[in-house]
């Protein structure tokens, strides 16, 4: 930098002009300053040191000044493009992408408006897990001056500010799963609970934004945000929160007179089955709505990216806080997660919050071995990874050799977690298991030395990571257990909250309890012939599936086990990269959880579906945005950014303006998802 | 570009004072330095202002992020360390207080905003608002008023004829606790409370504010956005789930007619109503603790329809005349907020009411003998005449005549009524004002009353309540059109008229009876000793006919810097806003006991809080406040909110709190019971 600088000096000097005036002028400056030097010469060693010091002294204030000029320069010239920014029409980023990419389509709010569609069905948005905000009602000091700031969602100024405090104050109790004493976390309330996750990060708003077109205001708009931490039950107990949705639903009703749509998204999906259940059960444990609450409230529950049967990805959650993302990160960067930099081990803090967190525990996968594979089985075998990219590029990647010689080799998706790539690979007879069940927990001595941070492995010694470990293959049933081994407080909470399992016998008094009611395959739909269910999700991007793991080798402070990244599949585009097995999907739901249920469970008359509500399936094939302009895409099939897809918008208006599934155009599907339904032997 | 090659000019400026210094150091290069410096020169004198300009911003920002930087590191306790270092340890907030207690929430609680301090979003707009979707127009930081005013103008005003939304635009009330906790960043309304409240645990499940469009009359937000079935629904719910404690209601200024009229919409039948069951009051409500509430009307609302101005607006005229009135900017500001406001239908709620039963004749006022001299003890300061007898005595003896709410002139104000020569302005014949089509867009109905249409209003001279709504009548039809449809003003003789069951007396105290509730309290709760505008003194404004024809005269006012009238303008005890007989009245008198008002003896509380201004500038709006806005954060109020929220009575409170003579004034009112 300072050879340029004097470079550009040089340059300065060769161009002066001279003329006589300032020639005077300057050496009248040279006079008096030729007089300084004169004064200084008469001592010549201290001339030498002064000139010496005045030099550096000279040098360091032009240094401040040119740092002080050139932060100045900077920020006038950041105020006079904000100026400019702000000058700027309204319209002009538009007429920038418009005149780059051709004219934009009109947003979906504004096509139905020209159609003369107009708002006649109140809704009622059901936000999922994450997306809700949560602010501070009452905290330890360490949070002073946060009252009923945003803890979750906003800027997240609080994590780097204060990190400590803050998972202190988004943890809940490790026994009850509600909050720790002194500490009252609430859910955000309003449509602002959950428009933005962050500044400029839509979830809703684009929806919200859309229905406005047609006329929806908040008369008939309603969030149902609540508390997604907590277990669906406890949001009642703490909160009263699904009473706050019924009366509000029935509100909603009443001064329109129409029914309501419900649009519930990612874990909403299961928190309104949940309601839905509550609502009609009698009061002590529900709502006391009536049997005939849904049929006469209802008129379609159109569920976006829902986790019906779970997520694959929550199992890697719970079980080492880490998914394709963070092991990803793990390889690009070996050791920073794992370190203990700054004092405090992120990942291990970031396992012993979420854990405490019910509300995961409801994604964990459910129905078994039946729905999501055994040990030689699964029923997406023979997924094509390729195929896709296939269809995308046409001709280059050849149907024939990379689509055939995946096909051939079909994966086991079944084992959720293997350990190690062979062991993934090897056919079942040929896994030699260790039963870990009988092993015995060693307090692990060396347990004081991890500081603040406990998490239950601390409890478990050496011998059951082993043990563990000798398993190999974890089926979805066997996962089930192995939570239950390595983290049995949680797994105690989370079994008086959910169930994972099918019901044989739906008749059977004990499915009145509410920890079955968020889940489908233990459940009933409620009575209500002319009610309607739309699976909507997106499809084309690869989505966790299974995984492959290995014992870490490090000290025990840390989580025992780690996604093994270094395992890849043969092929470049093979469905395991990075230890992880990848599927059809929206990222993160896979198709088979999202569309089972519409696609099969509750097709026609089923046991789960008594009164034959129809069910559509609406699939939105992934497009990535054209151009950077887009933003997040109006096309997108990403689980979140599904949120802001033209087409779902476009779906969802038409129904609350009165369409049934029918008008939409009934099913619409990209994946093998009636396919793999078939595979899936389920009595009905 | 040429930005850019001046910065690296520059910076070889800034690389010349080391040149230099070695330039001087040897002696002989005389020659080399005199051909170098005068370009050096030629380009310090042309640059050095920019370089010395940027420099400086440069040092600022460079400050003002590090005191920022300081700002944030310092521990959040700090403000509180300072202020308790100068002023002595501070009391502790209500909350705290009611918490070592031991105070639980007990009762949900219902928050109902006043005008103006709810705020409104757009939800549908002209192409001037675009990206405005569910921002803020009203409430949070008003820029847009000063980005596009004429266009902020349009959305916020009402269709003329209907009260409700222009076509096109939709601008809608916030919702929840955000609605009206702060009204700009910094300036809180509801947040202290909220804060208190939660102190003692309270949290969105059993507090709830009741945000509705403040602009719309009562009835039309039920209409347009099911607002009053909103809040019965929500309170039904919050009675339910907080085992079935009733509700404590907390309305703020016009809040409190509204709730009026919501306990009297809930228990009417089905299609005007809300049909609760004539038992609903009863069953949700335990208390109505109404802050600051003009449930006669206020006089400030008076002036603002018929001349778009009060006490602040004539004050900043006497301070700078003709900025306000002339055409600077080419807009006509107060042209334009009175178009604005005359389209909303709310603020004819606050027109006094009761006519000059309640407000005084021409000669004869409540609140005649009252001693501006009384309330100004310790704070206000002795310099006015709190110890000069003879002072206080010429006020009294002078007898200012609230009952003429508006007079022209300053003499008409003052002589006695058989000395008035008044011409009756209902008769007078309005001409079209030919000079019409001059005034650019700013449309007001003065524009069609002509000369003589004014002149008539102004020789009528002194107006009491009752002439009042004549006179808006006159000047403003339309408006007093839609009004009429929505409010009432008068004073009931029999109540049992089956005309009573319309929506439009609902909100006046004098033509309702409360609802069938002997277990619930209604509380009365203000602040005082705050001069308050109760009576005006006008002139007819000389300039053209596009303005406002009719001004306060702000060179009307005591010379011997007496308090009674200044500015044009009357004041009498209350919290700035409403006057004492106004917020106090009802509970005082009208609704005390079993009387025909109040038939099931519903108990009432008279609350008045002493203003006190805060005693130093760190105390922000004070503790002890007794404005009507800064009362929300009046340490005394609040505790006595938690106290009633956490299951206190009135009694238990010390039942009424009287500073005023707010009995004696009540008992000059005659009015049967």
């Amino acid at each position: 930098m300072p050879a340029s600088r004097r470079r550009k000096g040089h340059g300065g000097d060769s161009k002066r002009a001279t003329t006589s005036e300032q020639q005077s002028a300057v050496k009248f400056d040279g006079k008096a300053e030729e007089q300084k030097r004169e004064e200084e010469r008469k001592t010549k060693d201290l001339n030498h040191k002064n000139i010496n010091n005045l030099k550096k002294a000279r040098s360091k204030r032009a240094c401040i000044d040119g740092c002080c000029w050139l932060i100045g320069f900077i920020c006038s010239t950041w105020w006079f493009l904000l100026f400019l920014f702000n000058a700027m029409p309204a319209s002009f980023p538009q007429y920038v992408t418009e005149a780059i990419t051709g004219p934009m389509p009109d947003p979906p709010g504004v096509k139905m408006h020209k159609e003369g569609l107009k708002a006649k069905h109140p809704v009622v948005f059901v936000p999922g897990i994450v997306t809700g905000g949560l602010e501070l009602w009452e905290g330890h000091p360490c949070m002073d001056g946060l009252f009923r700031k945003r803890l979750w969602g906003g800027t997240f100024g609080e994590v780097y500010k204060r990190p400590l405090c803050w998972i202190e104050h988004m943890s809940l109790d490790n026994e009850t799963g509600l909050d720790p004493p002194g500490v009252r976390v609430r859910p955000v309330s309003g449509l602002v609970a959950a428009d933005y996750f962050a500044a400029g990060y839509f979830v809703w708003a684009v929806l919200i934004a859309n229905l406005a077109r047609i006329g929806y205001e908040e008369k008939n708009m309603y969030m149902a945000a609540y508390d997604w931490r907590l277990s669906f039950q406890n949001t009642e107990v703490r909160d009263q929160t699904l009473s706050r949705m019924k009366s509000n639903i029935e509100l909603m009703v009443a001064t329109s007179g129409e029914k309501v749509v419900i649009i519930p998204h990612s874990m909403g999906v299961l928190y309104f089955l949940h309601f839905m259940k509550w609502v009609e059960a009698p009061a002590p444990m529900g709502g006391g709505g009536g049997s005939d609450w849904c049929a006469k409230h209802i008129k379609a529950v159109m569920n976006i990216g829902g986790p019906f049967l779970g997520l694959p990805k929550i199992v890697a959650g719970l079980f080492s806080a880490e998914a394709k993302d963070i092991a990803v990160a793990r390889a690009v960067a070996p050791g920073v997660l794992d370190l203990d930099i700054f004092g405090f081990q992120t990942l291990q803090h970031a396992m012993r919050m979420t854990r405490t967190w019910d509300s995961t525990m409801s994604l964990i996968p459910k129905g078994g071995d039946a729905i999501w594979g055994t040990l030689d089985w699964s029923p997406e075998a023979d997924y094509e990874c390729v195929a896709k990219k296939v269809k995308k590029n046409e001709t280059q990647a050849g149907g024939e050799n990379g689509g055939v010689f995946d096909g051939l080799k079909s994966h086991n998706y079944g084992r959720i977690i293997s350990f190690g790539k062979d062991v993934a690979e090897l056919h079942s007879s040929k896994v030699e298991r260790v039963d870990f069940r009988g092993a015995l927990k060693g307090n692990n001595f060396a347990n004081r030395s991890c500081r603040d941070v406990w998490n239950e492995y601390h409890e478990m010694g050496i011998a059951d990571m082993k043990a563990v470990a000798d398993y190999k293959a974890f089926t979805v049933e066997s996962v089930l257990e192995l939570l239950q081994f390595v983290a049995p407080r949680m797994m105690k909470r989370g079994g008086a909250h959910y169930s994972y399992g099918i019901a044989d016998n739906l008749e059977d008094p004990k499915y009145e309890h509410y920890k079955y009611w968020s889940n489908p395959l233990e459940t009933r739909l409620p009575n209500a012939p002319e009610m309607e269910i739309f699976s909507m999700y997106g499809v084309g991007l690869p989505t966790e599936r299974s995984y492959v793991y290995k014992s870490s080798s490090i000290s025990e402070c840390y989580i025992p086990f780690q996604i093994d990244t270094s395992a890849e599949g043969g092929n470049e585009e093979g469905c395991l990269r990075a230890g992880v097995y990848s599927v059809d999907g929206d990222e993160t739901v896979p198709v088979l959880s999202a569309g089972f249920m519409c696609a099969k469970g509750w097709r026609g008359k089923t046991r789960f579906n008594p009164s034959g509500i129809k069910t559509y399936i609406r699939e939105y094939n992934h497009a990535p945005p054209a151009t950077l302009l887009e933003g997040r895409g109006t096309q997108s099939g990403n689980h979140v950014d599904i949120m802001g897809n033209f087409a779902l918008i476009e779906d969802i208006i038409r129904v609350a303006a009165g369409a049934t599934g029918n008008n939409l155009g009934g099913d619409r599907v990209y994946s093998d998802v009636f396919r793999w339904s078939e595979r899936i032997k389920l009595r009905l | 570009m040429s930005l850019l090659r001046r910065r690296k000019r520059s910076d070889d400026d800034a690389q010349q004072p080391p040149h230099t210094a070695e330039d001087g150091g040897g002696d002989d290069d005389k020659k080399f330095k005199s051909q170098k410096k005068p370009g050096k020169k030629r380009r310090r004198n042309g640059y050095s202002c920019v370089d010395s300009c940027c420099w400086l911003v440069g040092c600022i920002c460079t400050t003002w992020w590090l005191l920022l930087f300081l700002y944030n590191t310092m521990p959040a306790s700090f403000p509180q360390y300072v202020t308790e270092k100068i002023t002595g340890p501070l009391p502790d907030p209500p909350g705290v207080r009611c918490v070592k207690e031991g105070l639980m929430p007990k009762h949900p609680v219902v928050f109902v905003p006043g005008i103006v301090t709810g705020g409104l979003e757009l939800w549908e707009g002209h192409e001037c608002a675009e990206g405005l979707f569910r921002k803020r127009l009203w409430g949070g930081t008003f820029g847009e008023i000063y980005r596009r005013p004429s266009c902020w103008l349009q959305h916020m005003s009402l269709d003329n004829e209907t009260g409700l939304d222009p076509a096109g635009i939709r601008v809608r009330p916030v919702s929840g606790l955000v609605a009206a906790d702060y009204f700009a960043p910094g300036y809180f309304v509801w947040a202290v409370l909220i804060a208190n409240l939660a102190r003692v645990g309270y949290e969105e499940k059993n507090m709830y504010m009741a945000a509705y469009d403040w602009r719309l009359s009562f009835q039309n937000t039920e209409v347009r956005d099911r607002t009053l079935s909103c809040i019965k629904s929500n309170i039904e719910l919050m009675v339910e789930i907080n085992d079935g404690h009733k509700a404590v209601i907390i309305p703020h200024s016009m809040g409190v007619l509204y709730f009026l009229h919501f306990m009297k919409w809930v228990e009417a039948p089905a299609p005007m109503g809300g049909g609760g069951g004539p038992d609903w009051c009863a069953k949700h409500i335990k208390a109505v603790m109404n802050i600051g509430g003009p449930l006669l009307g206020a006089p400030k609302a008076l002036s603002g329809l018929f001349s778009a101005e009060a006490k602040d607006v004539a004050f900043a005229r006497g301070i700078a005349p003709g900025v306000l009135d002339s055409d600077v900017f080419h807009i006509q500001t107060l042209q334009h907020i009175m178009r604005m406001s005359r389209t909303w239908d709310s603020t004819m709620s606050m027109i006094p009411k009761g006519g000059e039963t309640i407000w005084g004749g021409l000669d004869w006022s409540p609140e005649e003998g009252y001693l501006p001299s009384n309330k100004t003890h310790e704070n206000i300061g002795n310099s006015f005449c709190s110890k000069n007898e003879s002072d206080s005595k010429v006020c009294q003896a002078r007898h200012p005549n609230y009952g003429r709410i508006i007079s022209f002139g300053r003499d008409v104000a003052e002589s006695h009524s058989s000395k008035l020569e008044r011409i009756d302005f209902r008769g007078a014949v309005k001409g079209k004002n030919h000079a019409n089509s001059t005034c650019r867009d700013v449309w007001t109905e003065y524009h069609e009353m002509g000369f003589s249409g004014i002149k008539a209003i102004a020789e009528y001279k002194a107006y009491t309540a009752r002439d009042l709504l004549d006179m808006l009548e006159f000047v403003a039809p339309k408006m007093m059109e839609r009004g009429n449809v929505h409010f009432s003003h008068g004073l009931a003789e029999n109540l049992d008229d089956p005309k009573y069951a319309h929506y439009k007396y609902w909100s006046n105290a004098l033509e309702t009876k409360l609802p069938n509730a002997p277990d619930m309290e209604i509380y009365s709760m203000y602040g005082v000793g705050i001069p308050t505008e109760r009576a005006y003194v006008y002139k007819l404004a000389p300039t053209a006919e596009c303005y406002i024809p009719f001004q306060i005269d702000n060179t009307a006012g005591d010379t011997d810097e007496h308090v009674c009238l200044k500015d044009g303008v009357y004041t009498v005890d209350g919290d700035e806003t409403v006057p004492a007989l106004s917020a106090g009245f009802m509970c005082a008198k009208g609704w005390r006991g079993k009387t025909r008002f109040n038939p099931s003896g519903i108990k009432t509380y008279v609350r008045e809080y002493d203003h006190n201004p805060p005693s130093n500038f760190l105390e922000g709006r004070g503790t002890q406040s007794g404005a009507h806005v800064d009362i929300m954060g009046n340490f005394q109020l609040i505790e006595d909110v938690i106290r009633v929220a956490a299951g206190g009575s009135g009694e238990q409170l010390g039942g009424d709190r009287v500073y005023t003579d707010i009995f004696k004034w009540s008992d000059k009112i005659n009015i049967k019971l």
